[in-house]
């Protein structure tokens, strides 16, 4: 406890630097918190790709299986629902899938690997209600017999998950990466070679 | 030379405030997190001749095969012997309710078995199994006595025995008991050993999978507070140089 | 930025607040290591809150999920270990600064006129903290959890003719239960929480209206015009007090007790960051072993023990052989803490002044409860049920001699002004 007047610039200087190396702290010590938010191991274990059994599905007909606690859908679609993604193109939203909704793999006008094959994460891009799978006498206005039909708010999609014009849905439907193992075999949740 | 397990009963030492079981002296675990390779034998004892019967249940395979540097398709294919995908918990297949019949009790979880018991008496458990014929699975512990399970390490360490000798401890003749093998198992005394002080390291790691890394964020962290500690000594004397 | 602190100051007086309890609050300039110890309990009360918060994100509150939830968080959760570790190392590192900063208060005489009210709502605190720290102790459902909370619910049936009925009620069960489990865990994390900070805002309210007493014990506020200007402190102190008093040997609350409590606060994240990052069960005192495996009510651990800042209490419940007498013994060394302002007859305040029996009373009181502690996690064999019962006479005896020699104790002359 001196008398020397009082050093502002030494005093300033310790101040700045207690308290910037108190802010840096105070940001590590919240990096905890943060984090535990994130899925937990048991989440992300849920959240494994899935390996789907393909062979017993039929022409037409669609497959529910879970990834991530959201349906994924997997349909084998006819040629007749194949041949409409070509009528369909004047009233869609994005009929080149040009908005990044799916993997480049399936960035084509069948939206998938083999265009047999459709699969998509089956939740409107609207509010995130699952939409309805029509596969037939689905939309006059639209001029084609099958496709997805949200029951929220009335979002349209075509048979590859595109949206149409006039509604509320914002963009195309969400494609998983996933890969053919086999004919038979898929697996969802990952693109081939990265395991 | 076949080590032993010296029980000097004249030198009982009151046992620890928080230790299990009856006052035994326990043989030091001087296990050590940071040997893959000893966790990695110890898993694979682990998972042939515990989880048999007794889970893990807190505890997944694919965790275990990371931190232990195991690459986890291989770790998948030779050591996951239960489970649905390697993330499952490490949960025995055995039946629940039969194991109680058979055993009298449902064979506890180990998950945190080093947390309760401690490493050093894990390493002298596994050590003190014997011969007794009057058990029903034919071996006793000497730490757990009357121990209600069946002694599958046996093929290992070979058929165990506790015999009574004359030996001088501290200048004076002395009936001590000491545990022996019959020496008919795989390993020699010096590599059982090391095969239990194994196991116990893994049950350790299991018991605490983040211990290594809590240990290494530490350092980071006290460090960092040396650095904030100068600085606010610094702030104060500039600022109580004002008070008289 | 002015005009920000005009348009608030005109709608709540916060500039204004600021001065009156901070950087114009007149604190004694000699306060010593023993002051920190308030400011360190309300950092350790604000990281039990966070993390607690935090905590029940993940945990699950039923007899069948909250062992499972417990390890869940310890395995699964990002830090969840972290966050865990900060919650039960911090109730430890409570009672440790609590406990400190109560013995402050007994050395210096804090709780002596006109401070009573302080000290009350002080051990009121102290109080809440207990069953806060016991209800707690109860969540992870391991063993000591469930035994320990076993034994405590036990000791209301010793309190006659409605006893068995009031354990029951406690426990909503015939035995500890998912529903004692259930109703706890509400009670831990919002209740008592809520009455504690209440507590905390009436034990500040309080020590600012009366003021910081000091290791000398005498007053820093004194009567207007009874002190010459060049005697009366330099700092500019709020009018709220510089309007009644002549304050002499003080200084604003900030900067400089704000920037050393800084320094006690590095200190103390220094050690506790050691203990939970290098010894977080501290050798099973902080977390003990049994309570690694879960509840089991058909099995009683070997040795069971309270945590480590009950023990001086269980050490006297068990001293003594009738079980109602243990029970009010062991309330009555409470409450009789309760009662120090009006047990201490004197007038002098620290120890500092006080006769050769004040100190050597205090030296055994700390003893009698160290000792106490010792023995609380310690079997209760003959020998050492023989201390208990020895240590828990002196005591009590701490508070008789008290009231005797404090009427006309010999003091030393209190100084004019406050030493170094």
């Amino acid at each position: 406890m001196s008398n020397a007047p009082v050093d502002k610039g030494r005093r300033r200087f310790l101040t700045v630097a207690t308290s910037v190396v108190g802010a840096a702290g105070a940001v590590g010590a919240a990096v905890p918190f943060i984090a535990s938010w994130n899925p937990s191991a048991k989440a992300r274990i849920a959240g494994a790709p899935v390996e789907v059994k393909i062979d017993k599905i039929e022409l037409g007909q669609l497959v529910r299986v879970e990834w991530r606690g959201s349906p994924v859908w997997i349909i084998r679609r006819t040629p007749e629902m194949l041949a409409s993604l070509n009528e369909t193109e004047k009233n869609l939203r994005d009929p080149d899938s040009q908005v990044a909704q799916q993997p480049v793999y399936a960035q084509n006008q069948h939206r998938s690997i083999k265009p047999e094959w459709f699969i998509a994460v089956g939740i409107c891009t609207h509010l995130g209600c699952s939409p309805q799978f029509i596969p037939k006498s689905f939309s006059v206005a639209e001029g084609v017999e099958s496709g997805f039909f949200c029951p929220c708010h009335g979002s349209r999609f075509d048979i590859a998950g595109r949206v149409f014009q006039s509604v509320p849905a914002p963009t195309n439907l969400v494609i998983p990466p996933y890969y053919f193992v086999d004919d038979n075999t898929v697996i969802i949740g990952e693109d081939e070679g990265t395991a | 030379m076949m080590k032993r397990i010296l029980l000097a009963v004249a030198f009982l030492i009151p046992s620890a405030v928080f230790a299990a079981g009856p006052s035994m002296p326990l043989d030091k675990a001087n296990y050590d997190l940071t040997d893959n390779a000893s966790l990695q034998r110890g898993a694979q004892i682990f998972m042939n001749y515990c989880l048999g019967c007794h889970n893990a249940q807190y505890q997944r395979y694919q965790r275990t095969f990371e931190d232990i540097g195991i690459p986890v398709d291989l770790g998948e294919e030779l050591l996951q012997f239960t489970g649905d995908g390697v993330g499952s918990h490490m949960v025995s297949a055995i039946d629940k309710s039969a194991a109680a019949e058979w055993f009298g009790l449902t064979p506890p979880d180990l998950t945190l078995v080093s947390r309760v018991r401690g490493a050093d008496w894990l390493y002298t458990f596994f050590r003190s199994f014997y011969a007794d014929e009057s058990r029903p699975f034919g071996v006793n512990n000497v730490i757990f006595e009357n121990v209600g399970m069946p002694w599958m390490l046996e093929e290992l360490q070979g058929t165990p025995r506790k015999v009574t000798e004359t030996k001088v401890v501290n200048g004076k003749e002395q009936e001590v008991t000491v545990l022996t093998t019959d020496g008919n198992g795989r390993l020699n005394a010096e590599e059982f050993d090391q095969a239990m002080l194994d196991l116990t390291n893994f049950l350790v790691y299991v018991g605490e999978p983040v211990k290594l890394e809590r240990q290494r964020m530490g350092l980071f962290v006290i460090g960092f507070l040396f650095v904030l500690l100068v600085l606010t000594i610094l702030l104060k004397k500039e600022y109580w140089r004002d008070v008289k | 930025m002015n005009r920000i602190i005009e348009w608030i100051d005109a709608r709540i007086p916060m500039s204004n607040t600021m001065k009156l309890h901070v950087t114009q609050y007149p604190a004694p300039k000699n306060f010593n290591i023993w002051y920190i110890m308030g400011s360190l309990a309300l950092v350790v009360l604000v990281n039990q809150i966070v993390t607690g918060i935090w905590l029940t994100m993940n945990y699950v509150p039923s007899a069948e999920g909250a062992f499972a939830s417990v390890e869940y968080i310890m395995r699964d959760v990002e830090y969840g270990w972290l966050l865990r570790y900060m919650h039960s190392t911090g109730a430890s590192a409570f009672f440790v600064v609590v406990y400190l900063h109560m013995f402050r208060g007994l050395m210096y005489g804090s709780y002596q006129k006109p401070r009573e009210l302080l000290w009350i709502f002080g051990m009121l605190i102290f109080l809440v903290l207990m069953a806060e720290a016991f209800m707690g102790y109860m969540l992870p459902w391991g063993q000591m959890s469930y035994w320990g909370a076993q034994v405590i619910i036990s000791l209301f049936g010793a309190i006659p003719i409605v006893g068995d009925e009031l354990t029951t009620w406690i426990r909503g069960d015939y035995v500890i239960s998912g529903a004692t489990l259930n109703r706890f865990f509400a009670l831990h994390v919002i209740a008592l929480p809520l009455v504690l900070v209440i507590l905390v805002f009436l034990h500040l309210i309080a020590l600012h209206e009366v003021g910081s007493n000091n290791p000398d014990g005498i007053d820093t506020k004194r009567k207007k015009g009874s002190v010459p200007k060049e005697e009366q402190s330099p700092f500019e102190f709020h009018k709220h007090y510089a309007d009644k008093y002549d304050i002499v040997d003080s200084v604003p609350f900030h900067p400089y007790y704000t920037v050393k409590d800084l320094v006690g606060l590095a200190g103390f994240l220094i050690l506790f960051a050691l203990v939970i990052f290098y010894a977080p069960t501290m050798g099973g005192f902080f977390l003990e072993p049994p309570n690694f495996e879960a509840a089991d009510p058909m099995r009683t651990p070997e040795h069971i023990a309270p945590v480590w800042y009950f023990t001086p209490f269980y050490a006297i419940l068990r001293a003594v052989p009738i079980k109602l007498l243990g029970v009010i013994l062991m309330f009555g060394a409470i409450v009789l803490l309760f009662l120090l302002p009006w047990i201490d007859r004197g007038n002098t305040r620290s120890m500092r002044y006080r006769s050769i029996w004040h100190k050597l009373n205090i030296f055994q009181f700390v003893i009698s409860f160290i000792v106490l502690g010792y023995l609380g996690v310690k079997p209760a064999t003959d020998i050492y049920t023989m201390m208990a019962q020895i240590f828990t006479f002196l005591y009590f005896a701490f508070f008789v001699f008290l009231w005797f020699y404090s009427k006309n104790e010999k003091t030393k002359p209190l100084p004019e002004r406050l030493t170094k």
